[in-house]
């Protein structure tokens, strides 16, 4: 269990030395991206000018305020509140984010699938997960909103934001066939039984016996 | 006493607001006994940072998630309370719309087909609204539940038969925790509906994950078997953020309803660990603000 601060953009090498129960803190840039963003990239071939290559995404539609342009809110717009959705729905998209948009790290909830990762495992990748629901705290790592691409989709755009110490964040699947998803689903398969026992009810059994039947 | 049209729009604003913000007294504490009681140091250190993020949001005043989740708000009406009821519900949804507005707040809202946001959080039959009547005498209330995707994505209604018995049920809400992992941002509140038809079954799993921690099913077979499945849920080790561990549920609630002789249905919907709520309560000396 090693921790490790990240300057993003990273290389491969730096992604394959994080290993799943890690902590890591971010620096520098995030991008958030969402469903609507992704099914407009990979779904409808829309492109987006921003280069995401060696970056971090984070799973995201954040609350913000539109405010006149300045030094301080170069997008035109202030975070609010900026938090993490859950993963699962946008697992398909892992693998394109990799190979298209050369992404490194996805920081999220709740997990994602095989399929992701299997696109750690061959491209060099990691998720981080995140504390969800804990956006008021996760607010106070995000320095700026820097860029907003794809804008019409709000608050579903693509949102790269300025950060300072985001985490710790705990690698969750690295890049060697670790998941600690997986593992807790393991263990919690083998619960199973015995939390049926627990609560009456044998292994194996089916139908229970009626209730309220009348002879 | 007659219902303040321009009261009930500002108190769905306040309200829609005061939820996203500030956690119930039963939730923190619950938090509380879920951190004393897990013997997973991983584990334990994501209660922490829950428990944190309550006290940077009310210090900072944000909001606990960025999840606005789609307003679901609840009337209860008084027998000495007139009321407009059609007013009343143009009234809650003004008063919607202007809190995402003015705050502003993300709109969480689309059309279903289109996916268009109107950036108000409504839409067709959006903000959510139930109006019920009670007992009291020159009182009516307004409850306020703003429901994040990250639970209600992981809602389950099985209509099972009557031969499979309770044990249906008891082996459904197993399954359902087990299948929803961490998906549902635990530790949770494991809302449960029993019986009825299949609508009325989801809207009680609704009603029961929303109840207040500490409350208890009003019939006594019911809080048997929530006492039974709120141990059985913390024995499987989802845990806190589905990353293993003691916290997966705060609690589970049932709520019952008569059914058919041919039917046993069950419904599972859940709260997740930033388990918002709020309430205003109007008498004829004005509002106060509550959980």
């Amino acid at each position: 269990m090693t921790h490790h601060t990240l300057h993003m953009p990273i290389d491969e090498a730096a992604v394959r030395q994080l290993k799943v129960n890690d902590t890591v803190t971010l620096e520098d840039t995030l991008y958030g991206i969402r469903d609507a963003t992704q099914i407009h990239l990979f779904d409808r071939g829309r492109k987006t000018r921003m280069d995401l290559h060696g970056h971090a995404v984070i799973h995201t539609a954040p609350n913000v305020r539109k405010v006149p342009v300045s030094d301080r809110h170069p997008a035109g717009y202030e975070a609010i509140c900026i938090g993490t959705t859950t993963s699962d729905r946008m697992e398909r998209f892992t693998r394109p984010l990799m190979t298209e948009y050369g992404v490194r790290l996805v920081v999220g909830k709740g997990g994602l699938r095989e399929g992701s990762l299997d696109a750690f495992r061959e491209l060099g990748g990691a998720y981080l997960a995140i504390v969800g629901g804990t956006a008021a705290l996760e607010t106070t790592w995000i320095e700026q909103i820097e860029d907003v691409d794809m804008d019409d989709l709000n608050p579903e755009s693509l949102w790269r934001f300025r950060i300072r110490h985001f985490g710790p964040l705990r690698v969750a699947m690295d890049s060697h066939g670790g998941s600690l998803y997986d593992s807790v689903r393991h263990d919690v398969d083998q619960q199973r039984d015995r939390v049926l026992a627990e609560l009456g009810i044998g292994q194996g059994t089916g139908a229970a016996t009626p209730t309220g039947a009348r002879p | 006493m007659h219902i303040d049209l321009l009261a009930a729009e500002d108190a769905a604003k306040t309200l829609y607001i005061r939820a996203l913000k500030i956690l119930p007294p039963d939730i923190k504490e619950g938090l509380a006994t879920l951190e004393r009681a897990e013997t997973m140091p991983g584990a334990r250190e994501i209660l922490r940072t829950m428990t944190t993020n309550i006290a940077v949001a009310e210090d900072n005043d944000n909001l606990l998630c960025q999840d606005t989740g789609i307003p679901i708000y609840t009337v209860s009406i008084g027998r000495g309370v007139a009321v407009d009821g059609q007013a009343l519900k143009e009234a809650i949804r003004r008063g919607c719309a202007r809190a995402t507005r003015e705050h502003p707040l993300r709109s969480s809202v689309v059309h279903p087909l289109t996916r268009r946001n109107e950036h108000t959080s409504c839409g067709a039959e959006v903000p959510v609204i139930h109006i019920d009547y009670d007992d009291a005498p020159d009182t009516w209330s307004l409850a306020m539940v703003p429901k994040g995707s990250g639970s209600e994505n992981n809602s389950f209604l099985k209509m099972a038969v009557p031969a499979e018995g309770v044990e249906a049920i008891k082996r459904f809400v197993v399954d359902c925790v087990i299948a929803a992992g961490g998906k549902t941002c635990p530790p949770t509140i494991v809302g449960v509906g029993v019986g009825g038809t299949s609508d009325l079954c989801v809207a009680l799993a609704k009603r029961a994950a929303t109840r207040p921690l500490g409350s208890a099913c009003a019939d006594p077979d019911g809080a048997a078997l929530e006492q039974a499945l709120s141990a059985a849920v913390n024995h499987l080790g989802v845990g806190p953020q589905g990353l293993g561990g003691d916290a997966t549920a705060f609690a589970v609630h049932i709520e019952l309803a008569a059914t058919h002789i041919t039917m046993n249905p069950v419904a599972v919907n859940m709260q997740c660990h930033s388990a918002r709520r709020a309430r205003a309560t109007f008498t004829p000396d004005g509002v106060r603000y509550g959980f």
